[in-house]
């Protein structure tokens, strides 16, 4: 479970368990955390938690509420996030008990599980992108367009959560200098994790930038990318700092920029 | 029966990641009748690979019968949809009783996304947070809407999706199939054009992936599929490959409309 940790000036007054579904934090002798100071509003703040998020909303407090330093209106807690309310820190601490039950805790937390709907939830949303037919009976039916029209323009889908979107950025940036060609001195920085090269259709090859470093694979066509006068087969290659490619009439240098 | 094996090009990949020792994602694809399944199992030991494995088998060998025996023309999107709802229905019975026999499938489930083409359309099921994506002139959208605790927390308005990222409970999905004696499949049909790229997958690709680069891959690789689905194992594995991931490809080639002997189509423009 966790918990806060209300200090003033570097001392302790007491821990507090988000063991409630909402916990407030105010001036008033009401709330759960009450912190008597005229800085404090009379509802301050409070924390939902919901198994394992807590989420501090400020409500609308005078002097507001910072999270780390930086002023909020709504924050999910992460592990030893400090927050500041007038001269009060609350330290939110995730209590793992001991390092075995934390690595099993950790692996059941990356394990889907199910959670029984309550009947209190909210009528499930008309789905992503417009669809033909009607949906369920009950819940409104979006204006389906005939068949022949483009689907409905919609809000954005929702952003995919990448754990460790940075993996491969922690590459050092490479770059290709193209030798021959109409466009010989020509610089490309390879900045994005798949960078393709050559003419579609014709002949066309992509440089993947992985942890492990670069990589240089045939995508299509009847010939295979030539890497220091070696053709290449289906499989990946690593490539090395001044390794020269061949491909589709272009020749060009791969290097590390720093 | 109509047999799509002309019109769709169909790849699969999938791979237990670089954390979880089996795999208890199945999925199956049949271009010939237009039918792409995916589960991504739940369960003690290995019971989520039957979980998974039992609604995918049911539901490609069940479906394959039912189609067989109907004309192309007599399946519309409603008897689509109707089709996906019922054989998921069953999958769901299935697994139910096997995990209320079974000591040891007890509380096993699946998460469950169909995708049935026929006569220029896509009706498409899904149970929990596996996923259809479609990319249509190089820009990646997500079709269905999971059923997870994460979702309802967005559309209620508690979270932003920037403050999804970091939650910690996008592992809870709402809905499963074999959990309670029914559930609810969610179906919707869609139009489809030729050129179209969809993309069934497990959350261990989408929550590990972001859109942007799923988006920069298919549109990259779009001239090699298989390079395409490796790719994107490969990226959820180099990002930390915390689940397992299973990816369908399928790309449209050509319209597939149901009438198409001239007859059919004036009888179609009087009805």
């Amino acid at each position: 479970m966790a918990k806060l940790i209300l200090s003033l000036e570097g001392s302790v007054i007491r821990e507090v368990p988000l063991d409630k579904e909402r916990i407030s934090i105010g001036r008033r002798p009401q709330n759960d955390i009450q912190i008597e100071n005229l800085a404090v509003s009379g509802e301050h703040a409070c924390i939902v938690t919901i198994l394992n998020d807590s989420f501090l909303e400020d409500l609308g407090s005078t002097n507001g509420t910072l999270v780390n330093g930086n002023p909020i209106k709504k924050h999910i807690l992460q592990n030893n996030d400090v927050i500041e309310i007038g001269k009060y820190k609350l330290k939110y601490v995730v209590e793992l008990a001991t390092a075995a039950t934390a690595a099993v805790a950790q692996d059941d937390f990356e394990r889907t599980m199910v959670m029984k709907s309550s009947p209190g939830r909210p009528a499930p949303p008309p789905p992503a992108a417009a669809p033909l037919t009607s949906p369920p009976t009950g819940t409104p039916r979006p204006a389906a367009g005939p068949l022949t029209s483009p689907p409905m323009p919609r809000a954005a889908a929702p952003a995919a959560a990448a754990a460790k979107p940075g993996a491969a950025d922690t590459q050092p940036l490479a770059a290709l200098q193209l030798l021959t060609g109409p466009n010989a001195g020509k610089e490309i920085e390879l900045v994005k994790n798949l960078t393709t090269l050559g003419k579609p259709g014709l002949q066309v090859a992509v440089i993947t930038r992985r942890p492990q470093g670069y990589f240089i694979t045939h995508v299509e066509g009847a010939s295979f990318p030539v890497v220091n006068g070696r053709a290449l087969d289906a499989q990946a290659h690593q490539l090395n700092d001044h390794d020269v490619i061949e491909l589709a009439g272009v020749k060009m240098e791969f290097f590390l920029k720093r | 029966m109509a047999n799509l094996s002309s019109v769709l090009e169909v790849v699969t990949a999938t791979h237990p990641g670089m954390v979880r020792s089996h795999n208890e994602d199945s999925l199956a694809a049949d271009a010939e009748i237009g039918l792409a399944v995916l589960a991504d199992g739940m369960g003690g030991y290995n019971a989520g690979e039957v979980a998974s494995g039992i609604a995918v088998e049911l539901i490609r060998t069940e479906m394959k019968k039912a189609l067989a025996r109907r004309k192309p023309e007599e399946l519309d999107g409603a008897d689509a949809e109707r089709l996906i709802e019922k054989h998921a229905a069953n999958a769901n019975t299935a697994i139910f009783r096997a995990s209320q026999s079974q000591p040891h499938y007890s509380g096993m489930g699946t998460t469950l996304v169909v995708a049935l083409w026929h006569d220029d359309r896509l009706s498409v099921g899904h149970i929990g947070d596996s996923r259809l994506y479609r990319l249509r002139d190089g820009a990646l959208e997500q079709i269905t809407r999971d059923h997870s605790l994460l979702q309802e927390q967005i559309d209620s308005g508690m979270i932003t999706r920037e403050q999804a990222r970091h939650s910690q409970n996008k592992n809870l999905v709402t809905r499963a199939v074999g959990i309670d004696p029914e559930v609810e499949t969610e179906v919707h049909t869609y139009s489809v054009q030729p050129g179209d790229l969809y993309l069934l997958c497990s959350d261990g690709l989408s929550d590990m992936v972001s859109d942007e680069d799923v988006q920069l891959t298919l549109t990259s690789l779009t001239a090699n599929l298989p390079l395409a689905a490796e790719q994107l194992v490969q990226l959820a594995n180099d990002n930390g490959g915390r689940d397992n991931i299973s990816v369908i490809l399928v790309r449209i080639a050509k319209r597939y409309p149901a009438r198409t002997g001239v007859l059919d189509k004036v009888k179609a423009w009087f009805k």
